[in-house]
């Protein structure tokens, strides 16, 4: 603990220090602007393919006659756009602007990472396009076809590498823990992404040593690619945000190496019950409850620190999202671990709970942390204040309304499917019909996420081009009550 | 922590761990698996452990057995539309889940029933029925005539499915002369039938995806997985 209460990334008050966050920031400006607008892009593109898809599961004749926008198709899409290009692109802004921040190290050659950021939403462009015509190739979370993937994974190496020389040439002693995570990430990432297309795509590995490959890889998108990152932002601006410093430096140690220890094992979970040697489902289930650990270290960790200050928390439009995202992380991870218990498994598995889930982890959790980031890092890069708090307040409670209207519908009508299908006696098509009104929910829940989205891209736009209507404040945009800050 | 080279190496390592006992160990330990005879016929000689070693009975056809011609292709179909999203193709166990009792396969499957597959499609998802048994449950022309209508459009023969139409697989066009054989035969009064004077046929594309959905099959037994009456 005392190594953070002098190191830690706390806000300071030194204008030396301010000064030369201020340079760091400069430096890597451009590249982080692009990466930014780039996500928020990908963000609005995914939602509209996440409204087709949601409304075609339960009206199935809507959109159909194009065969370009067949479910399969669309669903592919989304998730495409939404994990490399809304989480990733999101990911290199915020991971790589707070990695340079920490390690003091202003990013050098940044027109390389500009240019390998444009190549990369290049390549993710083609793939989209190449899902819609066809080309998909069916393996989950590996959609983009064969013709896109070495560009992205070039692309990715090029991006990558500036949080390794940002690590590099860093100034000073100490490592924080957002350091920890990140540097992880940046190594995971491209090791199983480069082992799942060879073993997948490229040379097919025997049978279903291809679904083990699969599910160690998807599952560790989650695991080890948006987790690492979200818990480094968080641990990042949890401490900046409210002036004092992380609760316990031993806490965040086991919690990063529980997590590097037991994560990566835990995907096989996904094929509990499939044709694969049972020792392998074994060993993703032991890794799976391990799980959590890491994640009740974390929670007591991140909840410690913000203990005593929850005003605060409400009022920084920041910090409401983080805190929403680390409560999130905590109650999705022990879902999870019990998902992975055989018994409850036999009812989830090919089911609706399984998607309810996913957006859980991947929304609730990474996605509202990532706003927070970019609620953070917007005025220190633009040294412009937010526009509109209001957009700021919609934002929130369209997305953490229409996230738990989604995963409370998917989660309870996918029990109720996995139920009903292990009961032989009740014919599927009643099975198919009785989950249709929990559908319907989710199809309204994308409408507040669609709605919270606009709010979020308006304000985010405003703020950059319509520079003159942004006038200069007396501080930061806060939420809530006026004290301290001027809210409109 | 300052100590970096143990934050790498520990980096390194606990992706290592999982690569190497997940990945590597499952591709030698299953990577190898080849085609076998139904059953095994035990011989004189006897293993480490004193039980008598099994081979493959002579003359006997191998299992899986490989895919052929139409059918090959109509794989691809299957994957370009997205199919796995909402059917999956594997069998559990009787008594997990209710797989056997619902006819989607007379046995569990097992890793070698995939092993001549170059693109696994196992699935996660049973927003629909489980398919790897869908040819033993739909066979000859009747199966073939009832997968056309249901890819058409799925409520023709299926009331209350969600499964989009694929009728973008299909030709609708007016009748010149003849009627062709291969067109498809509504029932009476259905809403989807095209206009008289007008037929729905196959295309190519169709006929694939349709010949591949046939050859799904369990209609054989494995050593590790005999089919049990």
């Amino acid at each position: 603990m005392s190594a953070d209460q002098k190191q830690g990334p706390y806000s300071s008050n030194s204008e030396a220090v301010r000064l030369e966050l201020s340079q760091i920031d400069a430096s890597i400006r451009s590249a982080a602007l692009f990466f930014v607008i780039s996500a928020i892009t990908w963000l609005l593109i995914g939602t509209v393919f996440a409204l087709l898809v949601a409304v075609k599961a339960h009206q199935p004749n809507f959109a159909s006659t194009f065969e370009f926008l067949t479910f399969g198709r669309v669903r592919s899409a989304h998730l495409n756009a939404m994990a490399l290009g809304w989480a990733s692109n999101i990911i290199f802004a915020v991971g790589l602007w707070i990695m340079a921040r920490l390690c003091r190290a202003p990013i050098i050659h940044k027109g390389i990472l500009f240019i390998a950021g444009v190549f990369w939403n290049i390549g993710l462009t083609v793939g989209i396009f190449g899902i819609l015509r066809g080309d998909i190739t069916s393996v989950e979370w590996l959609e983009i076809p064969k013709y896109a993937t070495p560009l992205l994974a070039i692309s990715y190496a090029l991006i990558g590498v500036w949080g390794v020389m940002a690590f590099r040439f860093r100034k000073g002693d100490h490592v924080y823990v957002s350091q920890w995570y990140i540097l992880a990430a940046l190594f995971w990432f491209p090791w199983l992404y480069v082992v799942a297309q060879v073993m997948i795509i490229w040379l097919p590995a025997r049978g279903v040593v291809q679904s083990v490959t699969n599910w160690w890889f998807a599952h560790n998108v989650l695991g080890l690619w948006f987790t690492p990152m979200a818990l480094a932002t968080a641990y990042y601006l949890i401490p900046k945000v409210l002036g004092r410093p992380i609760y316990s430096y031993y806490l965040s140690v086991l919690g990063f190496w529980a997590l590097a220890i037991f994560y990566n094992w835990a995907g096989i979970h996904h094929l509990i019950g499939g044709p694969i040697p049972v020792w392998l489902i074994s060993a993703g289930i032991v890794a799976s409850v391990m799980m959590v650990i890491p994640v009740v270290v974390v929670g007591i960790n991140h909840h410690m620190s913000v203990v005593g200050l929850h005003k605060e928390v409400w009022r920084s439009p920041t910090l409401r999202f983080v805190v929403f995202g680390a409560i999130s992380y905590t109650l999705v991870s022990l879902i999870g671990s019990a998902m992975a218990l055989r018994t409850v498994s036999e009812i989830t598995h090919f089911t609706h709970f399984t998607v309810g889930h996913a957006h859980h982890g991947v929304y609730a959790f990474f996605t509202m942390i990532m706003f927070g980031g970019v609620y953070y890092m917007m005025p220190r890069l633009l040294k412009r204040e937010w526009p509109s708090s209001f957009l700021i307040k919609l934002h929130f409670w369209a997305c953490a309304l229409g996230i738990t209207i989604m995963v409370v519908a998917l989660q309870v009508g996918g029990w109720i499917q996995g139920l009903e299908m292990n009961n032989a006696e009740i014919p599927f098509l009643e099975v198919v019909q009785n989950t249709i009104p929990w559908l319907k929910a989710r199809s309204v829940s994308g409408l507040f996420l669609t709605m919270g989205h606009i709010a979020f891209a308006a304000n985010f736009f405003w703020m950059l081009f319509v520079a003159g209507a942004v006038r200069a404040k007396q501080g930061p945009t806060l939420l809530g009550s006026n004290e301290g800050g001027a809210v409109q | 922590m300052k100590n970096l080279p143990l934050l790498f190496c520990g980096i390194f390592f606990a992706l290592a761990f999982s690569f190497t006992g997940l990945i590597l160990t499952s591709h030698i330990q299953i990577g190898s698996l080849t085609q076998t005879t139904e059953s095994l016929e035990a011989t004189d000689d006897l293993d480490e452990n004193g039980m008598p070693v099994m081979v493959m009975a002579e003359g006997e056809p191998l299992y899986p057995a490989m895919p052929v011609g139409l059918a090959q292709q109509g794989k691809d179909i299957y994957i370009s539309m997205g199919c796995i999203y909402c059917h999956s193709q594997q069998v559990r166990r009787n008594e997990f889940g209710a797989d056997i009792e619902r006819g989607w396969g007379p046995r569990q499957t097992v890793a070698r029933d995939y092993i001549l597959q170059e693109r696994v499609l196992l699935g996660t998802m049973r927003t629909g029925p489980d398919l790897a048994h869908l040819g033993g449950r739909y066979a000859g022309d009747a199966g073939r005539d009832w997968n056309h209508l249901h890819l058409y459009n799925p409520r023709i023969v299926s009331k209350g499915s969600t499964m989009p139409p694929f009728a973008f697989l299909y030709d609708v066009r007016q009748i010149v002369g003849k009627p062709s054989e291969e067109a498809l035969t509504f029932p009476p009064d259905s809403e989807y039938a095209p206009e008289t004077g007008y037929e729905v046929v196959p295309t190519r594309r169709a006929k694939a995806l349709v010949e591949y959905l046939l050859s799904l099959k369990i209609n054989y037994s494995l050593p590790e997985a005999p089919i049990l009456e």
